[in-house]
């Protein structure tokens, strides 16, 4: 009699991490996510200045392509004491930029928790949920959840209104 | 004591925070382990410290002193590994699909022995507050009886209805 050949156990998935700092805290991101790494003194030319006063933790564009991403400070976003902030993350498929404070290290997870339920605020938006690694309990941040669409609408609406027209010039001199 | 009196006695696990006792149904109960290091992140929920790791499961720490005892609990003992019910899941927007109750683990800090007794509840009053589920009496002293589902942040849907239910199973 024949037995069926026992199947391989499926191999765990692990996923590629950034473990990153800002203000001393620890967080993750899928390394997926992260288009782009830069030094904060190599944007000196590719940034502009924006002010919103509603949405404080937003100081700064980035163009990249067609729209511009804005530059969320981590520290502001999270309620962490404000650093000076060291690189910049261009986050893949949404229109933002993280100021952190340093790149720990790059690793993978195996396994992420969904935020247990007892959390039930904004944080909800802010992770993906948790992974243990090396005995240690790190937040793994979701690219989506620094900026709703409110505020990507209102800073869009104030960078609108930041640009002169294009005829203005034209107007004037006649 | 009668057969009829016998039926009417339930378990609760009897923890201590501060000066103060209070009864949590024992069915609620799934472990009592020795404190451990807290895993803190921001956040925004009130009442949440942080996670503890426990034998790969992460857990949240709800200090409840505060509203239990007007203040935070510093000194801990033990951390009282709790099941909370958080309602039903809810897939595709606002459609019910699982009628089974949403459970997970919650660890309560307690700051003394905790002690398994038999006892008889009495229900809470509509005028008390929603964290009580009732009363029991233990040794001459009347002790709060808590509602778990209640007395821990969870999503806005989560009923905190009394009495609590009568069968919760340890294994979120």
């Amino acid at each position: 009699m024949a037995y069926a050949a026992a199947k391989p156990s499926s191999p765990s998935r692990s996923e590629q991490i950034i473990l990153f700092r800002v203000s001393g805290q620890l967080f993750a991101i899928s390394s997926a996510s992260v288009q782009e790494v830069r030094s904060v003194d190599s944007l000196a030319g590719a940034s502009a200045e924006i002010s919103v006063p509603s949405l404080k933790k937003v100081r700064h564009t980035l163009q990249r392509g067609e729209k511009p991403f804005f530059v969320v400070n981590g520290a502001a976003h999270f309620g962490l004491p404000q650093t000076p902030g060291a690189l910049v993350f261009v986050l893949h498929r949404t229109r933002t930029a993280l100021l952190v404070d340093g790149i720990e290290k790059m690793t993978s997870m195996t396994r992420l928790q969904s935020l247990p339920q007892a959390f039930c605020r904004d944080e909800r938006a802010w992770y993906r949920g948790l992974t243990a690694l090396d005995q240690m309990v790190v937040p793994v941040v979701s690219p989506d959840g620094f900026l709703t669409e409110h505020e990507i609408s209102l800073l869009d609406s104030v960078i609108a209104e930041q640009q002169p027209p294009a005829d203005t010039d034209t107007q004037v001199t006649q | 004591m009668t057969v009829a009196t016998e039926l009417e006695l339930q378990s609760f696990v009897l923890l201590r925070l501060g000066d103060r006792r209070f009864a949590l149904a024992a069915r609620y109960i799934a472990e009592l382990v020795a404190p451990s290091r807290i895993f803190r992140f921001p956040h925004q929920t009130p009442k949440v410290e942080g996670v503890i790791l426990r034998r790969g499961r992460i857990i949240p720490v709800c200090d409840v002193g505060d509203i239990l005892i007007g203040k935070s609990i510093l000194s801990r003992r033990f951390y009282l590994l709790a099941v909370r019910n958080y309602g039903f899941q809810r897939v595709s927007g606002s459609v019910l699909t699982n009628p089974e109750p949403r459970k997970e683990w919650v660890a309560i800090p307690v700051t003394g022995e905790c002690e398994l007794i038999n006892a008889e509840i009495t229900p809470a009053g509509e005028s008390e507050p929603h964290h009580v589920s009732g009363w029991l009496s233990h040794n001459g002293e009347v002790i709060e009886v808590l509602n778990i589902d209640a007395l821990t942040p969870g999503p806005a849907q989560t009923p905190t209805h009394r009495p609590v239910p009568s069968y919760v199973e340890a294994r979120p």
